[in-house]
């Protein structure tokens, strides 16, 4: 199947029960540049799948290879047929001339909806997303987080069995994040898979499973508790920054410093300590932390 | 300058029209603290900003800086990151530092050295992270010209992280090394007072932790620093945090302060999509949190009821940042439909 590095896109229907989109293996190169360097993500339906990342780590590429308007240079996509999916791209892909009501009524016909089922669903969604007196208002005119709630509204109007939304928060005030949050998990509670690029890991917490991408390479991925749960060493909080080698190991957190005992070897180094650090028990930003230092220090070292 | 706040507003309010964009703020940022400002958008964060650069006068109240109105001078001691970051894209990270401490280089000197101004006990400590070489960098600005021979404290004040871009185009570089440019341009001059406009927006998680350092450092080392966010992830680095909304401080205090006893529910149900339609039937605010609900601001036997027979694990916990703030924030809303 993808024995000669040719890509292969499923398409058909989910079944009932726990069917899955997702991609496999991806490689995606710009140039010389590694922009997916075997990257595999399962998206079940009904539920919310995150991808964690900065900028350049390879979000957006993954978004677009699993909507299907980029083509991977190798690897398998899992999605279903083309109008069955939902994609919110990193630029909200509205129509900044037309009013909130008119960019539905097109997104609608785009999709083949029924005039009235269209206009029922996003009054209902456009109501618990807060954007109702807005109806009649330009797109263009629209605040960052009334536009978004609007792009992810016209992304889900059809009822996709996938949802692909590409930073739909980033920049958006907690009142319009909420509403965002909201629309998320409705469509997911409606039985849709929904993949979510972000940066920030107090998202990503609400997710049912994550994926972290550091330049292009799976840097995390599983459940919040298992990437907690998978970290390896233990990890301290002290009240000042460590000296020496361990000043490497060791971020700033809430004020005091964390440092991350890598493991067995690493052991002796932090025992009797008399720095007054104490065992805590890691966090999702600190398991992610830990693996980007651990990918840094293997970098570093090579 | 002894002993006061570096930032002060005093019943700051300040009107555009018929429209009141902050409505009797007080405010103040001590030196060595790290002050967080959350709120939504209108809510009158940016035009608390611009009041404390100077770029907008009070309609009412008074706004000091250093104990001075805002002028040029208290600006020269600000160091000031905005969302926008407020880089030329078309010169180099040098060039950037280079124009930077030619403005700020000539206003300091007129004021009194940097190291004078109540930082002088940090100025070991902020001389290390962050504000590496700041010393340099206005040392350097005779001597321009030179960079490239002159070997290591000759990089305008970059940090020695971002000295292999240093003469390529900011442009061309990648938002988070910007970002990082950015942070080095505002500490350049060693300010007194740093205000950062949602900081460590796009950022990975280790990047972002050492963003907070360099803050932190810049703190340590006697600073004061004002941030705004959007994100509660980012306001647990704070060492006090100012809510507003609808151009009000709603409430102020520690994290753990803002919470107080505020509780959440949250729902383990088998059919986590069974129990979201079912509560949001009920009418009543649910969230998305892992494999399970949240239902801020709510009775447990009221959720129970509300779950009818779907089989599901109920319980009590502590709420959130996130959760607390909109309790306030919706409550200051709701406040002045009613007026």
């Amino acid at each position: 199947m993808t024995g000669h590095g040719r890509p292969a896109a499923t398409e058909g229907r989910a079944g009932t029960g726990h069917a899955s989109y997702g991609a496999s293996d991806l490689f995606v190169l710009y140039g010389k540049t590694v922009a997916l360097g075997g990257v595999s993500l399962s998206a079940p339906t009904g539920q919310v799948t995150a991808v964690v990342g900065g900028d350049g780590s390879g979000k957006t590429t993954l978004m677009r290879c699993l909507a299907g308007s980029l083509a991977p240079d190798s690897g398998t996509i899992r999605r279903p047929a083309k109008e069955r999916v939902g994609y919110l791209p990193a630029s909200s892909g509205l129509y900044p001339d037309l009013t909130v009501a008119e960019n539905l009524d097109f997104r609608a016909t785009g999709y083949g909806m029924s005039r009235q089922v269209a206009r029922d669903r996003a009054a209902e969604y456009l109501d618990r997303a807060g954007l109702r007196s807005a109806s009649d208002r330009l797109a263009g005119q629209l605040s960052g987080g009334m536009r978004q709630k609007l792009a992810v509204i016209a992304a889900m109007l059809h009822q996709p069995e996938l949802l692909i939304l590409d930073e739909p928060t980033t920049g958006v005030d907690p009142v319009s994040r909420s509403g965002l949050w909201w629309l998320i998990a409705r469509a997911a509670a409606d039985g849709c898979a929904v993949v979510l690029a972000t940066s920030y890991l107090d998202e990503a917490e609400r997710c049912t499973s994550v994926l972290v991408l550091d330049a292009g390479m799976p840097l995390a991925s599983g459940t919040p508790d298992e990437i907690v749960a998978a970290m390896p060493g233990t990890l301290r909080e002290a009240p000042a920054r460590p000296d020496g080698q361990l000043a490497a190991l060791a971020w700033r957190s809430g004020g005091h410093w964390r440092v991350w005992d890598p493991g067995p070897e690493g052991g002796s180094r932090l025992a009797g300590t008399e720095d007054g650090s104490v065992l805590i028990e890691p966090d999702l930003q600190d398991a992610v932390t830990v693996a980007a230092l651990g990918m840094a220090i293997a970098g570093g070292a090579s | 300058m002894s002993g006061g706040p570096l930032a002060e507003c005093v019943g700051v309010t300040r009107r555009f029209g018929h429209f009141t964009a902050v409505s009797n703020v007080s405010l103040q940022v001590w030196p060595g603290e790290i002050v967080g400002l959350l709120g939504a958008n209108g809510a009158g964060k940016t035009t608390l900003i611009r009041l404390l650069l100077g770029l907008l006068g009070t309609s009412e109240g008074e706004v000091a800086l250093f104990g001075q109105p805002p002028s040029r001078l208290t600006r020269s001691r600000i160091g000031y990151v905005p969302q926008s970051l407020g880089l030329y894209d078309d010169l180099s990270p040098a060039e950037n530092m280079q124009f930077t401490a030619a403005v700020f280089g000539a206003a300091p000197g007129q004021a009194g050295p940097i190291g004078e101004s109540g930082r002088s006990g940090g100025s070991g400590s902020g001389g290390s992270g962050g504000a590496t070489g700041s010393g340099g960098a206005r040392g350097s600005d005779g001597s321009r010209g030179s960079g490239g021979e002159s070997g290591k404290r000759d990089r305008h004040g970059l940090p020695e992280s971002l000295w292999p871009y240093a003469r390529e185009l900011v442009g061309s570089l990648p938002l988070g090394v910007q970002r990082r440019v950015a942070f080095a341009q505002a500490l350049s001059h060693r300010p007194d007072l740093l205000i950062l406009d949602e900081p460590t927006s796009g950022v990975d998680p280790l990047g972002r932790a050492r963003l907070w350092e360099t803050i932190g450092e810049a703190a340590d080392g006697g600073a004061g620093v004002l941030v705004t966010t959007h994100y509660m992830e980012e306001a647990g680095e704070c060492g006090r945090l100012v809510i507003m909304a609808d151009g009000v401080v709603v409430t102020e205090g520690t994290a753990a302060q803002i919470v107080g006893s505020a509780r959440c529910v949250v729902v383990e149900a088998e059919s986590w999509s069974a129990a979201f339609s079912a509560l949001e039937a009920a009418g009543l605010q649910v969230a998305l949190a892992g494999r399970g609900l949240r239902v801020p601001d709510a009775e447990p036997a009221v959720v129970r009821r509300a779950l009818g027979d779907i089989p599901a694990v109920v319980r009590q916990v502590p709420a959130t940042l996130e959760e607390r703030f909109f309790q306030l924030t919706a409550q200051g809303a709701a406040t002045k439909a009613l007026a």
